[in-house]
C-alpha cells in the first residue's frame, strides 16, 4: 500500500492504495466517482478520459499513484453547481449522445479540443475524437454539440417531420 | 401536445454530468464479492480434469464453483435447447465458461480465473460453414423452406440466368458498457438482481430456476444499460445467474462485469452467413424467380438462432416482389460462441442477400442498379397513382403470403433521387472514373422494408403501470428497457400527451419485474410500439375515471371532457389538472392503473412459413457514395443521404439519432468490422485494436437525414413506426457503392463479400481487371 494525495476538481484527498491500482479504480472505486467509465479496459475507447495537470488522460491507462500530487478534472468537476459546462449543455440540447456511456469522455475530449483550439472545425473535431469509439449516435449529433459548444453555427439538419416540432 | 416534440434524451442531464447509474456504477453494501469465469482454451473437447489448485490458492479467492459443484444443471438458455451456465465433460468453444471464481476484487478473480490446469482431450472442431454442412452439424432436423412459385422452373424458361454467391461476416456488438450483473440477498432466501439486460423477465426467470425458487421470490430491476443493440437480450443470463448463486453461497452482495477481451471472447455476435443464388431475369433485369441457400452459423448453442434465421428468410425479398421464390434455410452448429441478436436479428443478412442479386443482375443488364430495382419493386398501392381496380392494382404478396399494404418505397425512392440529386451525381462518377485510373467512385441507392412485430407472435404483449400522486404528479412503469434508444423519453411523451401535461411531471423509472410482470426482451425494435401502447392504456383508464368525476360534477358528459396544457376543460370551465386529481383524490377515485396491450392481425406458422408475421412494415432509403484507392483497396464513404420513414416520429430528435447511429453501425459491418478466428477457433479480433468499429472520422463527410412525413397505416401509438433496427440497413447501400466502384475498373461483376474490408476490395479489383 502506498498513501497519495491529490486533488480531484478542486478538492484535496488522500488514499492507501496498492501499487498496481490505476487512476480510474481510484476515482471509480476508492472515491466512488463513478462518471468516469470503463469501457474497453485497455486505452482504446476514450470512455475513462480525464484531465491531469489539465493534459488528457486515458484513466484506465495510468497508475493512481502517478497522479500524486496532481490536479484531477473528472465530469464530475465540469459543472458549475447546477450549472451546466457549455459543452455539456450542447452535448445535452444537441442530442450528442444516447446511451450515454461514451459521454463523460466524449466531453472530456472536446474540452481539451477547445482549450487549445478554441474555433475548430468540423475536421479537427472529427480528427480529435479519434481516441474516443461511440457505438450509438454515429458521431454526427457529438459534431454538431462541439460545434455548437464553440459559439460556431451548426450545420442545419435537412431533416423534416411530420409533426411541428 | 408533448408527442412529436423532439425532446432531449430523458437522462441527457445525467450523462452530461456523470450522474445517471449504469450497474458496475451501484453504490453495493459493503462486502461485495467479485466474480469471473475460467473459460475454455481449445475449441472442442473432453474435459478430462481440471486442477484448480492454484486458483484456490490465489490472493483474494473465496470459493470457486464447478459444473459437479452443482447441485443440478444450470440452464442460461433463452430458448428451449439447454446451454449449461458451466461445461461440464465437454467444452465446446474458446472461451466458454468453465468455473466461477468468487473473489475479493474483480481483478483478483479474473487473475486466478486464469491460473486453472486443464487436462482435455481435443475433439476435431466444427468452425466453418462448409465444415457443419459437410459433417451435417445443425440445429432443427433439417433445413426450413419457405416457397411460393415455381423456382426452378421460372430460372429455367427466362431468358437469361446467373449464380453466385456472397460471404456475410458476422459483427460484434461492442455495446460501450460490457455485460455486468450484481446481486443482493433478500430476507427469506429472495433475491434482487441487478442486471444490464434488454430482458429482465428472462434475467428474473432464469434466476429463480437456478436457485430454486418462485419467480415470486426475484426481483429484476434495470435502469439503463450503456448500449444492447441485441447482445444483452440473452447474453446476461450467464452473468446474473452467476452473481445470484455467489450471494447464495456467500451470503454477501456479488459483482460481476465482463472485462472487454472476455466480454468478445466468451459473448455472441451476429450471425455469419454465406448466401448462394440463382436468379432467372429478362433483358429488362426483371426477376422471374430466385433459389436462395442461406447457410447460417450458429455456433455452439441454440440461443435465438432459429428466429434469427427465420427472419433472415422472412427479408429474402426486401422490396421486390419475385414471383418464384424458394429460400432454403440451414442452421449450422459450429464450435464457436454462440451467435445472437444483432440489431436486425437475421434480417439485414437476407436483406443483403437480395441487394445483392439485384446488384448482380443490373451488372448482367448493363442498367443502372436503381431502374433494376425499381422495375422489381412491390407494387404500388392502389390508388396511390391514381390506379382502377383492375389485376394490376391488387396487393401483392411476400413469398410467405403476406400482403404488402403499405408499400411507400416508389415514393419514398422518387423523393431521395430528386434530394439526393443521385442522377447527376452519378453521371458525375461515371465521368469521374472515365478520367481517373488510381481512386475510383461509386454510388448506389438501396432500399429497406423490413418487418415489425416478433416472429414469435406471443412476445407481442406489453403491459404498463400508472400512478397519479395526490399532487397531480405521474409515476410511469412499463417493461420496456433504455439502452440509449430514448424508449423511456418517448413514452413519458405518450403519458404527458394522455393527460395534457408536461413531461415534467411524468416520472420514468426503471424497469422491474415487481411492477411490470411477464414482459417481452426489448428487441425487435418493437419498444415503443407496444410499451407506447400499453401505457396509453394505463393512462386513458385512469383519466376516464377522472373524465366521469369532472363530468359529473359540472353536468357534462365525460366524453365532452378534454385534457390539455395542464387544464381539464368541462363545461366551458378550465380547472387545473392537479386540482382535480386532488379533488377526485378527496373523492375516492382509483388514480393508479396497469395497461396492456396485444398487437393485433399477426399470425403466423413458421414451420409452414406461411402467415402474417408483421404488423406492417418500416420503409427507407439511402444512398451511398464511396471512393476507393485502386491500388490499396483502401476506401471512403463521401456522402450518404438518408430518407426513412417512422411513421408519424413521436420524437423526431430520437428517430434521427436511431437512423445515423443505425448507418454508420450498419456501414460498419458490411466495411470494416471483420472477426477473425484462427484454425483453432480462438477469435484473434478481441479488443477494438484489432476490430474495427467506426470512428468519427470515418463517417461521411456529408449525411443528410430526413424523415419522410406519412403516418402509418395501421393503428400504432399516434400512428408512429418503430425505428430501432431498420435504419441499420441502410447501410447496405454502402456495400452496393463499393461494388460499383469495384465494377467501374472493368467488365467482370466484383462479387464482393462482405466485410468489404480493403483486402476483399483490393482483391475485387484485380478479379476485376484481369
Ligand atoms: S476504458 Fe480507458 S480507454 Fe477504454
Ligand atoms: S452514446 Fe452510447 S456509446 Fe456513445
Amino acid at each position: 500500500m502506498e498513501s497519495l494525495s491529490l486533488t480531484v476538481n478542486g478538492k484535496p484527498v488522500s488514499a492507501e492504495v496498492e501499487g498496481r491500482t490505476l487512476l480510474v479504480q481510484l476515482l471509480r472505486e476508492t472515491l466512488g466517482m463513478t462518471g468516469t467509465h470503463v469501457g474497453c479496459d485497455t486505452s482504446q475507447c476514450g470512455a475513462c478520459l480525464v484531465h491531469v495537470n489539465g493534459d488528457v488522460v486515458k484513466a484506465c491507462t495510468m497508475f493512481a499513484f502517478e497522479a500524486d500530487g496532481a490536479e484531477v478534472t473528472t465530469i464530475e468537476g465540469m459543472a458549475d453547481g447546477d450549472d451546466l459546462h457549455p459543452i455539456q449543455e450542447a452535448f445535452r440540447t444537441h442530442h450528442g449522445l444516447q446511451c450515454g456511456f461514451c459521454t463523460p469522455g466524449m466531453i472530456m475530449s472536446a474540452a481539451a479540443l477547445l482549450k487549445e483550439n478554441p474555433k475548430p472545425t468540423e475536421a479537427e473535431i472529427r480528427h480529435h475524437l479519434e481516441g474516443n469509439i461511440c457505438r450509438c449516435t454515429g458521431y454526427h449529433n457529438i459534431v454538431r454539440a462541439i460545434l455548437a459548444a464553440s459559439g460556431q453555427p451548426v450545420p442545419e439538419r435537412t431533416a423534416t417531420a411530420t409533426a411541428d416540432a | 401536445m408533448t408527442v412529436a416534440k423532439p425532446l432531449p434524451h430523458d437522462s441527457a442531464a445525467l450523462h452530461v454530468t456523470g450522474q445517471a447509474r449504469y450497474v458496475d456504477d451501484l453504490p453495493l453494501p459493503e462486502g461485495a464479492v467479485h466474480l469471473a469465469f475460467g473459460t475454455a482454451p481449445v475449441a472442442h473437447g473432453r474435459l478430462r480434469s481440471i486442477d484448480l489448485t492454484k486458483v484456490r490458492a490465489a490472493d483474494g479467492v473465496l470459493a470457486v464453483i464447478t459444473a459437479a459443484d452443482l447441485d443440478h444443471e444450470i440452464d442460461v438458455s433463452p430458448s428451449p435447447s439447454p446451454e449449461p451456465l458451466l461445461a461440464g465433460d465437454t467444452v465446446q468453444y474458446v472461451g466458454q465458461p468453465v468455473f466461477l471464481v468468487i473473489a475479493e476484487s474483480h481483478l483478483l478473480a479474473r487473475r486466478a480465473a486464469a491460473l486453472a490446469d486443464y487436462d482435455i482431450e481435443e475433439l476435431p472442431a466444427i468452425l466453418s460453414i462448409e465444415e457443419a454442412m459437410e459433417a451435417g452439424s445443425r440445429f432443427e432436423e433439417g433445413p426450413r423452406i419457405y416457397t411460393r412459385g415455381d423456382a426452378a422452373e421460372a430460372i429455367t424458361t427466362a431468358p437469361h440466368s446467373l449464380t453466385g454467391s456472397i460471404e456475410i461476416g458476422g459483427q460484434e456488438h461492442f455495446y460501450l458498457e460490457g455485460q455486468a450483473a450484481a446481486a443482493l440477498p433478500q430476507e427469506a432466501g429472495d433475491m434482487l438482481v441487478y442486471s444490464s439486460s434488454q430482458h429482465p423477465t428472462e434475467i428474473q426467470h432464469k434466476v429463480a430456476h437456478a436457485l430454486h425458487l418462485p419467480m415470486h421470490a426475484v426481483r429484476c430491476e434495470v435502469r439503463r444499460m450503456g448500449g444492447g443493440f441485441g447482445g444483452k437480450e440473452s447474453q446476461g443470463n450467464s452473468l446474473a445467474i452467476a452473481c445470484a448463486l455467489a450471494a447464495r453461497l456467500t451470503g454477501r452482495p456479488a459483482t460481476m462485469r465482463y472485462d472487454r477481451d472476455d466480454d468478445m471472447t466468451i459473448t455472441g455476435k451476429r450471425h455469419d452467413f454465406r448466401i448462394d443464388y440463382r436468379v432467372g431475369f429478362n433483358g429488362e433485369g426483371r426477376i422471374a424467380g430466385i433459389e436462395f441457400l442461406q447457410l447460417c452459423r450458429c455456433g455452439w448453442s441454440m440461443d435465438l438462432s432459429l428466429p434469427v434465421a427465420d427472419r433472415a428468410m422472412l427479408h429474402a425479398d426486401n422490396a421486390y416482389f419475385i414471383p418464384n421464390m424458394r429460400v432454403e434455410s440451414h442452421r449450422l452448429k459450429t464450435n464457436t460462441q454462440s451467435a445472437t441478436a444483432f440489431r436486425g436479428f437475421g434480417g439485414p443478412q437476407g436483406m443483403v442477400g437480395i441487394e445483392r442479386v439485384l446488384d448482380h443482375v443490373a451488372h448482367a443488364v448493363r442498367r443502372d442498379p436503381l431502374d433494376v430495382r425499381r422495375a422489381n419493386y412491390y407494387r404500388p398501392l392502389a390508388g396511390a397513382s391514381g390506379g382502377d381496380i383492375s389485376e394490376q392494382a391488387k396487393t401483392q404478396t411476400t413469398h410467405y403470403h403476406m400482403p404488402v399494404e403499405d408499400f411507400i418505397l416508389h415514393e419514398m425512392t422518387e423523393r431521395l433521387v430528386e434530394t439526393s440529386d443521385y442522377r447527376a451525381r452519378r453521371a458525375a462518377v461515371a465521368e469521374w472514373n472515365a478520367r481517373n485510373d488510381v481512386l475510383k467512385k461509386g454510388i448506389a441507392l438501396t432500399p429497406v422494408k423490413f418487418g415489425i412485430s416478433f416472429t414469435l407472435t406471443h412476445l407481442n404483449q406489453a403491459g404498463a403501470l400508472v400512478h397519479v400522486y395526490q399532487d397531480g404528479s405521474i409515476h410511469m412503469n412499463h417493461g420496456g428497457t433504455e439502452m440509449g434508444q430514448g424508449l423511456f423519453q418517448k413514452v413519458a411523451q405518450v403519458a404527458a400527451s394522455r393527460f395534457g401535461i408536461g413531461i415534467e411531471r411524468v416520472k420514468i423509472t426503471a424497469t422491474d419485474t415487481g411492477k411490470v410482470p411477464n414482459t417481452s426482451a426489448t428487441a425487435a425494435s418493437s419498444g415503443s410500439d407496444l410499451n407506447g401502447m400499453a401505457v396509453q392504456a394505463a393512462c386513458d383508464t385512469i383519466r376516464e375515471r377522472l373524465a366521469v368525476f369532472v363530468a359529473e360534477r359540472a353536468q357534462a358528459r365525460p366524453e365532452e371532457v378534454r385534457f390539455e396544457g395542464g387544464k381539464v376543460l368541462v363545461g366551458g370551465e378550465a380547472l387545473s389538472f392537479d386540482e382535480v386529481v386532488r379533488d377526485a383524490y378527496m373523492a375516492r377515485v382509483s388514480l393508479s392503473s396497469t395497461g396492456f396491450y396485444a398487437t393485433p392481425k399477426i399470425v403466423w406458422d413458421r414451420i409452414k412459413g406461411e402467415g402474417r408475421p408483421f404488423f406492417y412494415f418500416a420503409y427507407g432509403v439511402a444512398v451511398t457514395e464511396v471512393a476507393i484507392d485502386t491500388l490499396t483497396g483502401e476506401n471512403r464513404i463521401l456522402r450518404t443521404d438518408i430518407l426513412h420513414d417512422c411513421g408519424a416520429s413521436l420524437n423526431p430528435a430520437l428517430d434521427i439519432g436511431q437512423i445515423e447511429g443505425g448507418y454508420v453501425q450498419g456501414a460498419g459491418w458490411l466495411t470494416t468490422e471483420e472477426l477473425v478466428w484462427d484454425g483453432k477457433g480462438r477469435l484473434r479480433t478481441h479488443a477494438p485494436s484489432t476490430y474495427k468499429i467506426p470512428a468519427c472520422s470515418d463517417r461521411p463527410d456529408i449525411l443528410n437525414v430526413a424523415l419522410w412525413d406519412g403516418a402509418n397505416r395501421e393503428e400504432t401509438v399516434y400512428r408512429s413506426k418503430a425505428v430501432g433496427e431498420p435504419p441499420l440497413m441502410l447501410g447496405i447501400s454502402a456495400l452496393m457503392a463499393l461494388s460499383d466502384a469495384v465494377a467501374s475498373c472493368g467488365k467482370a461483376y466484383p462479387d464482393l463479400d462482405a466485410p468489404a474490408t480493403a483486402e476483399q476490395v483490393l482483391r475485387a479489383v484485380e478479379r476485376v481487371c484481369t
